[in-house]
């Protein structure tokens, strides 16, 4: 993976860019501590998400977020009250970053009534309209003009708030996100458009699927200014997101980042990704896990020692097995509740 | 020698306009592209020019003259040097004669109206009506509704500078500012999805298809997204919104703009799918369908948009999604349609009572959820239907009516059931086949006497 070069394309630039760690992004040890507890949080859930689909007690597509959790933790961390997260069908990190109870998110994918959206969504259909988390959606790049829709709402409203829209290196080139840029640019939407490069279209990579690879420039046509961002690094995230974000809310209309980041797991749970070496994904683990950059700075910088990163893990560790032993245990839907929710 | 100037056709459904204003007098000699006069349409203004050199010899419609009907002549121009004919010499062109669109029932005069029968709910004796247009009635729910709930908007192709292809949207961009009346890009994927996003945080929007064939860009958002949301989320997320514009064939505009929707949407679970015919249902369903909580897809009928009919005076004018009304009542055969199809199956209705046959229309207004209670109720009494639609034959509106019937009229039935629709090919361009593509009253006056066999 390049480096992080966080660099300002297209128009004017909303402001100076420089590397997170130049910039003073430095974390405070509290931010540490909680980029740390929720990145790991997501891990240990999707963990326990994949062994749970190998005893078959989640069905249909599941699709991990493990190696790409700075994104979603960094980008949170920059959100203000009542901003809107969507994204597509890699979703269960986006929920726990929003703060969804682990409980209803691991009972949707085991399709039992107390799950998110009551068993009837699954893995890529949950929604949280106390937490502003609006999907989870299944088809690729729907959730592009979902968000600007949201957005539109907001300026409609004049409420303040930004929706960030996140989406895949793959969803990058479906038309509806160039529809939704250039109607969002026009209109100044408030918008976000994250762009989660992690380097594979399910088994196509970058370099196969797109004639312009920097994805930070997409919005150019448009004249929204894009960013390439450390996706592996929670603070460059949240730096990037941070600037984005007070891009947007101060009326300057869209902005898009482009995360670099990396998914260890395969496509979803049926795909053996043998459309990469194994030592990619070993050399990425080693030297790029964004978890184990926090680890490392906290331990270096004794902002915490080794038995105190202990107990965060379990900790998280308890909470996922309440999760999963909860998810395991609830009755399915009453049959009822086959008729239900179809028309208000 | 002299030309005959045509009252010409400015829009593939026009079939008479208004001449406004000659800009020419007699004796004015005029040159090629010299304009002439200004002829209103319900749509627009727009002028006529001169197409050869000469002096305008006669104009034989004058300033102000309304239901011009389209190809009557309006003027006469004397090439250079000819001596100006007299009017009477030149009038009788031929193939001058005004002709009706291919195929539909000439569209009533503007200063008549249909009267509204059964309309909905009970509407108070003394409630005064007026004559609207479908066009004028649908803008003014739209207006009322605007007026009402500041988070109702509508976006679209052309609703707010142009005032909407086909003039719906006339005035609101005045009364109610660009915040709520947005144009758009074409990029029908696009609009329709942010559309869906702002329904989603709560807004009430009115998304305008320029025609319902360009809908088709917009599908996967349409079902994917607002109709199976509520649901995938286990009701915790509404989409509260309204997709409209016409739908179906308008005129001479072949395949890929001539297409009946309504067994499209019909389809799918979590839409409702609203197609009335009268103004007055258009207005009342339409305000309905902007307080629904769920997406309703509302079709229109470009053809139906310049109809004149009885529309009630009162305030808040509502008319239930999902009911029928009974349009004729009669006792020897059911005729079921909705939307145009409405235009053949009351004029074979009217052709029936001739023969003495006393046909029962009945008006399905709403196509999702279906008014099944209607349709039986009617089979009952008369143990004969006839289903008339505009779209194709394989799992259409009428195979599904025919299936209501089936489970719940069958031992009443005398005859099996016959179903009218447009022909099951794409739309031809040339008159004459578009013509035999589509349905008319004559078949379905065919097929009602079939099922009496007489």
């Amino acid at each position: 993976m390049a480096a992080a070069s966080s660099t300002v394309r297209g128009k004017a630039a909303p402001r100076k860019t420089q590397s997170a760690r130049a910039s003073g992004a430095a974390f405070s040890k509290e931010e540490e501590l909680a980029a740390f507890r929720n990145m790991l949080l997501i891990r240990r859930f999707e963990e326990k998400a994949g062994q749970m689909y190998g005893m078959g007690l989640i069905g249909g597509f599941c699709h991990l977020y493990i190696g790409q959790e700075a994104v979603v933790t960094g980008v949170i961390m920059a959100a203000a009250e009542g901003d809107q997260t969507i994204t597509g069908y890699r979703d269960h990190g986006h929920m726990l970053a929003c703060g969804m109870d682990p409980k209803a998110v691991m009972a949707e994918l085991t399709g039992r009534r107390s799950g998110a959206s009551n068993g009837k969504g699954g893995s890529m259909h949950m929604f949280s309209k106390a937490k502003h988390f609006y999907g989870g959606h299944g088809i690729v790049g729907a959730q592009v003009p979902l968000g600007s829709g949201l957005a539109f709402a907001n300026r409609y409203r004049g409420n303040g708030n930004i929706c960030f829209t996140y989406f895949g290196d793959g969803a990058a080139n479906q038309g509806q996100v160039y529809e939704s840029f250039n109607m969002a640019e026009l209109w100044k939407l408030p918008v976000v458009y994250i762009i989660e490069n992690n380097r594979y279209a399910m088994g196509t990579s970058v370099t196969r699927s797109s004639a312009l690879t920097d994805f930070s420039k997409r919005g150019q046509s448009f004249n929204i200014p894009g960013e390439q961002v450390d996706g592996m690094d929670v603070r460059a995230v949240k730096s990037a997101a941070a600037r984005a974000a007070e891009w947007c809310r101060t009326g300057n209309g869209p902005m898009i980042l482009e995360m670099q980041t990396y998914r260890y797991r395969g496509h979803s749970m049926s795909d053996p990704a043998k459309y990469r070496s194994k030592d990619e994904v070993q050399k990425m683990r080693e030297e790029r896990d964004p978890i184990e950059q926090v680890r490392a700075r906290l331990l270096t910088s004794k902002q915490a020692s080794e038995d105190d990163l202990k107990k965060i893990d379990a900790a998280v560790r308890t909470i996922v097995a309440e999760a999963a032993e909860f998810a395991s245990h609830e009755p399915e839907p009453d049959t009822t509740e086959v008729w239900t929710d179809v028309l208000g | 020698m002299a030309t005959n100037i045509l009252m010409p056709a400015l829009s593939p459904t026009m079939e008479q306009g208004r001449l406004a204003k000659w800009l020419k007098k007699e004796g004015d000699s005029v040159r090629s592209g010299d304009v002439l006069a200004e002829i209103e349409t319900d749509k627009a203004t727009m002028e006529v020019e001169a197409i050869d050199d000469g002096t305008l010899a006669k104009i034989l419609v004058p300033d102000g003259t309304d239901n011009v009907a389209v190809n009557t002549p309006i003027a006469v121009i004397a090439a250079e040097g000819e001596d100006v004919l007299t009017p009477e010499s030149a009038v009788p062109a031929s193939g001058a004669k005004p002709v009706t669109r291919a195929g539909t029932a000439p569209a009533p005069a503007a200063a008549s109206s249909e009267p509204t029968k059964n309309s909905g709910p009970a509407i108070p004796k003394d409630t005064a009506m007026v004559a609207l247009s479908v066009r004028e009635a649908l803008r003014d729910a739209m207006a009322e509704e605007m007026r009402r709930d500041d988070s109702v908007f509508i976006i679209g192709e052309e609703v707010a500078e142009y005032e909407g292809a086909y003039k719906v949207t006339q005035g609101l961009l005045a009364e109610f500012g660009a915040r709520r009346v947005v144009d758009t890009p074409i990029t029908e994927h696009g609009f329709a999805g942010l559309g869906i996003g702002a329904a989603f945080a709560g807004l009430r929007p009115i998304v305008e298809f320029m025609t319902f064939n360009f809908a088709m860009q917009a599908m996967d958002q349409i079902i994917n997204s607002a109709a199976k949301t509520r649901y995938m989320s286990g009701g915790q997320i509404d989409c509260p919104i309204v997709f409209r514009g016409p739908n179906g064939a308008a005129a001479r505009v072949a395949a890929q703009h001539s297409q009946d929707y309504a067994a499209w949407y019909s389809h799918i679970p979590g839409l409702k799918v609203v197609m009335p015919y009268t103004a007055s249902d258009a207005k009342g369903l339409l305000k309905s369908a902007i307080r629904d909580p769920n997406p309703v897809i509302f079709l229109e009928n470009e053809i139906l948009y310049g109809h004149k009919f009885d529309v009630p005076t009162l305030d808040d004018f509502l008319i239930p999604i999902g009911k029928a009304r009974i349009a004729r009542a009669g006792k020897d055969v059911t005729i079921v349609s909705f939307g145009i199809g409405m235009v053949h199956a009351l004029q074979a209705a009217e052709e029936l009572e001739r023969e003495g046959i006393e046909a029962e229309v009945v008006d399905l207004r709403t196509i999702r959820p279906m008014d099944s209670e209607a349709i039986v109720q009617s089979v009952k009494k008369t143990g004969r239907c006839v289903t008339v639609e505009e779209g194709w034959p394989q799992c259409g509106i009428g195979a599904e009516i025919i299936v209501k019937i089936m489970e719940g009229a069958f031992d009443y039935l005398d005859a099996p059931v016959v179903r009218i629709c447009g022909k099951d090919v794409p739309m031809p361009y040339a008159a004459n086949l578009e013509r035999l593509a589509l349905l008319n009253a004559e078949e379905v006056v065919v097929a009602a006497k079939a099922v009496l066999y007489r």
